[in-house]
């Protein structure tokens, strides 16, 4: 048949969108079976390098990536907790928390023991300003590990802030916003393991 | 050949998708900060550009022309989907340092361009080149910006290459207290570079054009 007088006819578009899009789709299909296993290890073998990164090495002897409980989070969102385990016994937990930074959303992954200290805190995701705000990574200044050994009452409250703010962490040189919203995140995830932990300590 | 050829010259310099068309300037701003991601998303885009007119050129027969764009960016967008999830599955690190920029190339209005300007009217062949080709101009663009913002804002360069190459590392160029210069990283910084880069075109294509202006005047004084 003529591809021309096919083209002329009312039909032809609509049907073509619709191979097209079936098409499409069926790309994407591929294309996700195809990735979905080396995808699914690459998230894997990443939270496995956060999770080394806050909690000391031997802390845990459980699999923490599937010991893990869902709670009401300080925004009503589900909070995934990672448990750690020691001898069956929960010794602490791993969740993340996140809070508005000076560009955009800044997430971290804190590590708290059972008493309600700080383990460790990593930066998972931030926008911050390259050269100013990125201080908040460990690979650019050691400044988050001073939240290490630090809990609720230790300092106490109204410390808990950077220094410009009368508190005891340091701020930034031209970057208050960012460690400021940092110290707000760590207070949040301490408040939010206090208000669980016997949902959290079993 | 010739047609190659002048495909080549249009993408690389000519008809560059920066300097001369100003398109898909958002990626370009973005990205550049250091020399690697820029020349990673390039690549990306060179893919995507490559991908989209040879598979569009192919179906210019079948597409009538009222409905033509919603073909277009359903094709473009599954293509950069697929890249999209390759970066997540096998480049797991850049993907994450990339981020929305590699789905964002279905917005990067060089790719449509180019699909509506030559793949819809010439052969596969031709269109697949002509997409590579305008890729290119577009990465060594974005990487030669890439390079002067990281030299200038960090004194490195090369920096984050371990997330595609694990034994190569990234090189520190100027001393290793340079203090770095903050507006280079800064999207200002980018807007006075990409200046700078698109007069220095003009410059040399005027030169180029002074020249040639010249030796036919002296030619035709010859005659």
């Amino acid at each position: 048949m003529d591809l021309d007088a096919l083209r002329g006819k009312l039909a032809y578009q609509p049907l073509l969108l619709g191979v097209v899009g079936l098409s499409a789709s069926a790309a994407l299909a591929l294309a996700n079976t195809a990735t979905r296993d080396a995808i699914a290890a690459a998230e894997v073998r990443d939270m496995q390098q956060s999770l080394a990164q806050v909690l000391p090495g031997g802390f845990a002897d459980n699999d923490l990536l599937a010991d893990v409980v869902e709670l009401e989070g300080p925004r009503g969102v589900p909070v995934r907790v990672h448990l750690a385990k020691r001898g069956g016994r929960v010794a602490g937990a791993v969740f993340q928390v996140a809070e508005k930074g000076y560009s955009g959303d800044i997430t971290l992954l804190m590590a708290v023991d059972r008493d309600g200290a700080v383990l460790g805190v990593r930066v998972l995701k931030h926008t911050e300003t390259p050269g100013l705000g990125d201080k908040i990574e460990v690979a650019k200044s050691p400044w988050i590990t001073g939240f290490d050994g630090r809990a609720l009452g230790d300092p106490a409250p109204e410390r808990w802030a950077v220094k410009k703010d009368g508190g005891i962490y340091d701020q930034f040189a031209g970057a208050t916003i960012t460690p400021r919203a940092v110290v707000k995140a760590v207070r949040g995830g301490l408040q939010f393991f206090a208000g669980h932990r016997g949902e959290i300590t079993g | 050949m010739s047609v190659y050829r002048e495909i080549a010259r249009n993408g690389v310099w000519k008809q560059n998708a920066i300097l001369a068309q100003l398109l898909g300037l958002c990626p370009l701003l973005a990205v550049s900060t250091n020399f690697v991601n820029a020349v990673s998303l390039g690549l990306a885009t060179i893919l995507v550009m490559a991908m989209s007119n040879l598979a569009l050129s192919s179906l210019r027969a079948f597409i009538p022309y009222e409905i033509r764009i919603p073909i277009f960016i359903l094709i473009i967008a599954a293509l950069v989907t697929v890249v999209d999830l390759a970066f997540n599955a096998w480049l797991h690190d850049l993907y994450l340092v990339l981020g929305i920029f590699i789905p964002l190339i279905v917005t990067n209005c060089i790719v449509l361009a180019r699909v509506e300007a030559f793949a819809a009217k010439n052969a596969v062949g031709a269109s697949a080149f002509d997409g590579a080709m305008m890729g290119v101009g577009f990465v060594w663009v974005i990487g030669l910006l890439g390079a002067a913002r990281e030299l200038v804002g960090q004194g490195t360069l090369f920096s984050g290459i371990e997330m595609i190459v694990p034994s190569l590392q990234g090189w520190q160029v100027l001393p290793a207290d340079y203090p770095g210069f903050l507006l280079a990283i800064l999207p200002p910084g980018a807007f006075i570079l990409l200046g700078c880069l698109i007069a220095l075109r003009n410059w040399i294509d005027a030169r180029a054009n002074q020249r040639l202006a010249q030796r036919r005047a002296e030619a035709f004084a010859g005659t």
